[in-house]
């Protein structure tokens, strides 16, 4: 089953056209990595993929409900006022995540943030911040993942626990990450993207 | 693209032949009110110009629904063009309403005037609605906000009206009283061809601008076909 | 009964937001305040009831602008919007959520600002009370969706004023009458009508504001 298909997918920002003529099939259980420099489009690819931009030209079908879908963005989308525990409360409830409170809490101590759940995000690291998104992207465990370069801000050590996500995530569900390092991702794609 | 220019020239022809006949039939040939005598002759005009400017916001309204409702961004520049046609004849209702007013009663503005009080309100509103496109990035973001701003407006209109009605009560005890249309037959269609001038007008600067927006962007898209 | 609780987790977060920051309530009450004493200097002596009652509700209008300013700033600078746009839950939901703790943020501010106003002017009357609650109501609902198109536009800030006025002269008209006038009951339910009918547009229309 096919989870993305785009035809001749083209967004504009007022007279940048910054993606065109894209043609894109991702089946389901697919790992794709998409490449391209700084303002090829890779953001506006995942964000048209997600929902939150319209395309201006050609068309976009994603089969997937909002609940289905995971975005990992430049931003981590956390309230910087609420702690890493009230963040995750917040998405849990609005995601309707069964078994709230262990899930938040196996992904806090699988990402190392159990220790600092009662402190605000405004207190954390950048790296911290992002692996506060990847406990968010994974609570209502999606079917389709859409990645924004999740390697930025790591250190090594977050960077092979993100490693060892992704290799869990390829086998059970539809990953497409952009990345800048399409090395380390080599093993698990399925197909490449590269962007103008 | 041919018929469309002639259906073009033909509503601006039948606009220039029906306002020519308007303004002649209310300045020479209408009777004259008994009660206010040569100042009525305004009001034909005034309110043709009037009720056009609430016939372009309910068309802009119309079209910002069907955008809405068909996510089409295609009806973006036809709403955006009408709120512009819109608040064209709502500049034009102020100004022919000021000078009535200053004809009538000496003064260049009255707060008791409910219809000109009304359209400065809904000036404010569609100006801001120009603002609200102007800072905006095109695109789908601002082709919605702009149709669901279009909306308001459109719901705007009565509510202001009443609110304006009610306003009279307590903040200006002094209405000048004017007589709504009590028109003869004679004067009734005079009226009718003014307003079917000014309706006409509206239509032709609508298509016109349209035509002419449309142009742009079928240039642009040609332009980028070939770089 | 899930929209109800996500409106529930919404608000609770705005509120608990505000709790942590608290920047927006303390400017709105010192806002009102000030506002009310500078009115006292541009009034003339000997002015009416209803010149005060009038610029009460200037005051009121101009210190919810402050407060809906601030109402998606934290959505708008972390891009959170889309963090919330992407849930399931119903957009609409978010526009209850924060119209609501704005409401909250007016009562408290009122609570201010009654006080001060029958300390400065005229006593308040429970037909003012009445018609500053329904007010209220209007000013949210129409303020919270004017505040997250402003957000999404460059101008942010300077745009919310614009957007808003035009459509509070029909609250300030039925507030100033629901305050002063000998049967209140006509502005009363001229501002139940407006809450009412711009209430359900903004709900229905929130969605196409902040989506593509």
């Amino acid at each position: 089953m096919t989870v993305i298909v785009a035809r001749g997918l083209e967004r504009r920002f007022g007279s940048k056209r910054v993606l065109a003529g894209i043609d894109l099939d991702v089946p389901e259980g697919a790992f794709v990595v998409v490449t391209g420099p700084n303002g090829s489009g890779k953001t506006t690819l995942l964000s048209l993929c997600a929902g939150l931009l319209a395309p201006t030209k050609g068309t976009l079908d994603v089969r997937a409900e909002r609940r289905e879908l995971g975005y990992l963005a430049h931003e981590p989308l956390v309230y910087r006022e609420l702690t890493a525990l009230e963040n995750l409360e917040l998405y849990g409830r609005l995601y309707r995540v069964p078994e709230r409170r262990e899930r938040i809490g196996m992904l806090l101590e699988r990402f190392s943030l159990w220790d600092t759940r009662h402190e605000r995000v405004s207190t954390f690291s950048r790296g911290m911040a992002q692996r506060l998104a990847f406990c968010r992207v994974l609570l209502h465990e999606p079917r389709l993942l859409l990645l924004d370069e999740p390697y930025s801000a790591l250190d090594a050590e977050a960077s092979e626990l993100v490693d060892a996500e992704l290799r869990a995530l390829a086998a059970e569900r539809t990953v497409v990450v952009s990345t800048h390092d399409p090395e380390r991702l080599a093993a698990l794609a399925t197909a490449r993207l590269a962007l103008a | 693209m041919s018929l469309r220019n002639n259906r073009l020239g033909v509503l601006a022809l039948a606009a220039a032949a029906l306002l020519l006949a308007g303004v002649a039939l209310a300045f020479y040939w209408a009777p004259e009110d008994a009660d206010q005598g040569f100042s009525q002759r305004i009001f034909y005009i005034h309110v043709s110009v009037a009720l056009t400017a609430y016939a372009s916001f309910g068309w802009a309204a119309w079209k910002a629904l069907r955008l809405l409702w068909r996510r089409d961004e295609r009806y973006d520049l036809e709403s955006y063009t009408a709120v512009h046609v819109g608040v064209m004849f709502g500049v034009l209702t102020l100004v022919t309403g000021s000078i009535w007013a200053r004809i009538s009663w000496g003064v260049w503005w009255s707060w008791g005037e409910r219809q000109l009080v009304l359209f400065l309100v809904l000036f404010l509103f569609y100006s801001a609605y120009f603002m609200l496109r102007y800072s905006t990035e095109p695109g789908p973001r601002r082709a919605r906000m702009s149709a669901v701003y279009a909306l308001f407006g459109v719901v705007l209109i009565p509510i202001s009206f009443l609110a304006i009605r009610l306003a009279e009560n307590f903040i200006h005890p002094v209405v000048f009283t004017r007589e709504g249309p009590q028109m003869s037959g004679s004067m009734f269609f005079t009226f009718c061809v003014c307003l079917a001038g000014t309706l006409a007008l509206a239509g032709s600067l609508y298509a016109n601008e349209l035509l002419g927006k449309r142009l742009d962007e079928r240039l642009r898209d040609l332009r980028e076909a070939l770089a | 009964m899930t929209y109800l609780a996500d409106v529930a987790a919404l608000a609770k977060k705005d509120l608990l937001l505000e709790l942590r920051s608290r920047d927006t309530l303390p400017a709105m009450l010192l806002f009102v305040v000030s506002t009310l004493v500078v009115f006292h200097f541009s009034l003339p002596s000997g002015s009416s009831d209803i010149a005060a009652a009038g610029l009460l509700w200037v005051a009121i209008v101009f210190t919810a602008l402050l407060g809906l300013t601030r109402a998606f700033v934290a959505e708008r600078e972390q891009r959170l919007m889309d963090g919330l746009v992407l849930a399931p839950c119903d957009r609409s939901a978010i526009w209850l959520a924060k119209g609501l703790s704005i409401v909250v943020f007016l009562l408290l501010a009122e609570v201010v600002a009654l006080p001060a106003y029958a300390l400065f002017f005229e006593p308040v009357s429970g037909q003012m009370v009445a018609g500053i609650l329904l007010a209220d109501l209007g000013i949210a609902s129409v303020g919270t969706l004017l505040a997250a198109m402003a957000a999404a536009s460059r101008a942010r800030e300077l745009l919310l004023p614009l957007l808003f006025l035009p459509l509070a002269i029909p609250v300030i008209v039925g507030g100033v009458g629901a305050s002063v006038a000998d049967d209140p009951a006509r502005y009363l339910g001229f501002l139940g009508l407006y809450d009412l009918i711009f209430a359900i547009l903004s709900w229905a229309s929130f969605e196409y504001v902040v989506t593509e």
